[in-house]
């Protein structure tokens, strides 16, 4: 049996603020699916090298140059709200 | 000039370079196809015929002044998580639904460069998650074959656009069967390159160890052409590795004698619609008769891949969608009442249930006290399966596979089951946990008239093989 996924304390780990029906919804899927994974449980991994990347590769640097960056009014266009040259947030300071 | 429906990338650009027609008129040609067709497939989630229109005009102007750049003109649709510069770049979610992207991804840049009009953002599920492209915030693409049935997914919206003549060619995304699956549903060509491949740089994660980009084309001569284009290192994505491009068209030469086909026996059960097994094996006889020789293989692991891949699939798409928080860019939920409240809120109106799903099930099993039993393990149970694919490849050239147990589906008939949806995912989610390539092509039709795909696979970096496998068969039964 599943190692009791708990989907309401999973969620909130995620940020994700979900209703009582998809937590209800949630928890028996991911218990099916969860039970169905473990299935890996019944190789024998001792001894085996995780494989981390699609690829073997190491690591490479770039060189350290100036080069521009994204442009500043495109960048807060596509904030959900802005001043003229900064993101903008709501009051998250709760009051005393 | 020849209908969209059956004008391949290589018959466009020899019109283009022959001034049989403009790129003017090619590209009206394709606005008018898909204003036709687009109410039914609802392949697109954005095309801007002005737009189109305007790259098309510029071409036609480079041409006359010289230019001959090697996709000069040529309309290619664009999966809609890839970014192009100045586009909308939804990635099917409300999350990003006014999102504009900043910037060309390294393929976008390529494309820019080789002249090609981007022509417009093709349908997919949310975030890359799904097989049937029904998990879209927006709108359900249907399948060309039949319009009850699904494209498949996640890159349904290229499938159905490239099949369905409203595409000459597409750009889709495969990170565990999400090019080859559509293909083989829609009846096209789709190819996954071998990660390192192709850069990912400005296409938005979803499993970064995984994901690849790679052509959707209506012939393997097509897929050629533009993987050519795609493929090389990047310095701005440091999984790419720096290994020649060949030139993949030019050695679209000899037929199947010779060549050492490579049958795995796992991937030939009981499970698989019978009518699947038929074509594909159907297929495989043809190549022994055309001279082939076809060998047993095995891949003892398969029956984990399933397992392993949504355990690693899950949890690196929680990872890379932690970034949704509500703050820089993406939706923002009205008057949080707390820090908390703000990124919990905007995640939740954002995201749709299955990448809601995938997330929670990533953290998971990336949460305190499981992270060895899932995610280690599961990186373990990947080498057993690169090692399978090790094993096979020296017994065989390529291997030859069905793409999907099934023909493509109705919609609806599989969405309520996570679990079963995840299941029809077991034949191509191995080559992204090997990091191999594989390319899916039409092989022949159910009873019922829906494609079905014949799945190619070879090594690391052999896409030639594979490439110059495909063509061979496809003009065996072309002939």
């Amino acid at each position: 049996m599943s190692q009791s996924i708990d989907v309401a304390y999973v969620s909130e780990l995620a940020r994700i603020a979900l209703t009582d029906d998809e937590t209800k919804l949630f928890q028996g899927q991911l218990e099916t699916i969860v039970d169905y994974v473990e299935k890996i449980n019944g190789l024998d991994l001792d001894n085996i090298k995780p494989t981390m990347h699609g690829q073997v590769s190491t690591n490479f640097f770039r060189d350290d140059v100036v080069s521009p960056s994204l442009d500043r009014e495109a960048v807060l266009d596509n904030a959900p709200a802005r001043t003229d040259s900064e993101f903008k947030l709501p009051k998250i300071v709760e009051d005393a | 000039m020849e209908d969209i429906a059956t004008l391949t990338l290589a018959g466009a650009l020899d019109g283009l370079k022959k001034k049989e027609f403009s790129s003017v008129e090619l590209n009206q040609a394709l606005v008018d196809s898909i204003d036709k067709k687009d109410g039914d497939l609802k392949a697109y989630l954005k095309m801007d015929p002005e737009y189109i229109l305007k790259q098309a005009a510029e071409s036609d102007q480079k041409r006359a002044a010289g230019d001959d750049s090697s996709l000069l003109g040529v309309p290619i649709a664009i999966k809609d998580l890839i970014n192009v510069k100045g586009e909308s770049c939804s990635c099917a979610s409300r999350q990003l639904e006014k999102y504009n992207a900043l910037y060309d991804a390294t393929v976008a840049a390529k494309l820019r460069y080789a002249g090609a009009v981007f022509a417009g953002r093709t349908n997919m599920d949310e975030f890359a998650m799904g097989s049937s492209t029904e998990n879209s915030a927006f709108q359900i693409t249907r399948n060309p074959h039949n319009l009850e049935c699904v494209p498949g997914g996640s890159s349904g919206g290229s499938a159905a656009a490239v099949a369905g003549g409203e595409a000459i060619a597409a750009l889709g995304t495969d990170t565990g069967g999400s090019i080859r699956q559509p293909a083989s549903f829609c009846g096209c060509v789709g190819m996954k390159p071998s990660y390192g491949r192709v850069s990912r740089y400005g296409v938005t994660a979803y499993a970064s160890s995984l994901d690849q980009v790679g052509p959707m084309t209506k012939t393997v001569e097509d897929a050629a052409i533009l993987l050519k284009e795609l493929a090389g290192f990047d310095p701005h994505d440091g999984t790419t590795l720096d290994v020649k491009v060949p030139d993949y068209q030019a050695h679209l030469t000899g037929g199947m004698k010779g060549l050492k086909i490579g049958l795995p026996k796992e991937f030939y059960v009981d499970g698989s619609d019978p009518e699947v097994s038929q074509a594909v094996l159907k297929a495989v006889e043809s190549c022994r008769a055309a001279g082939a020789e076809i060998v047993d293989v095995s891949l003892p692991h398969t029956e984990y891949a399933i397992a392993v891949y949504y355990i690693l699939a899950t949890a690196e798409a929680s990872a890379n969608l932690a970034r949704f928080d509500g703050v820089r860019f993406g939706h923002r939920a009205e008057s949080p009442k707390s820090v908390f409240d703000l990124y919990a809120q905007s995640r939740a109106e954002g995201f749709g249930t299955e990448v809601k799903r995938r997330i929670i099930l990533g953290t998971y099993v990336l949460s305190s006290g499981y992270y060895d039993a899932y995610y280690g393990k599961a990186q373990k149970a990947r080498t057993l399966i690169r090692e399978d694919y090790t094993k096979a490849f020296e017994k065989c050239d390529v291997l030859m596979t069905p793409v999907s147990p099934t023909p493509a589906y109705k919609i609806g008939e599989a969405s309520q089951d996570p679990l079963k949806m995840y299941l029809g995912d077991i034949f191509t989610v191995p080559a992204n946990l090997a990091g191999i390539c594989g390319i899916s092509l039409p092989c022949g039709s159910t009873r019922g008239g829906l494609p079905v795909g014949l799945q190619i696979l070879g090594p690391a970096f052999g896409e030639e093989r594979i490439l110059k496998t495909a063509y061979a068969f496809e003009q065996m039964q072309g002939a």
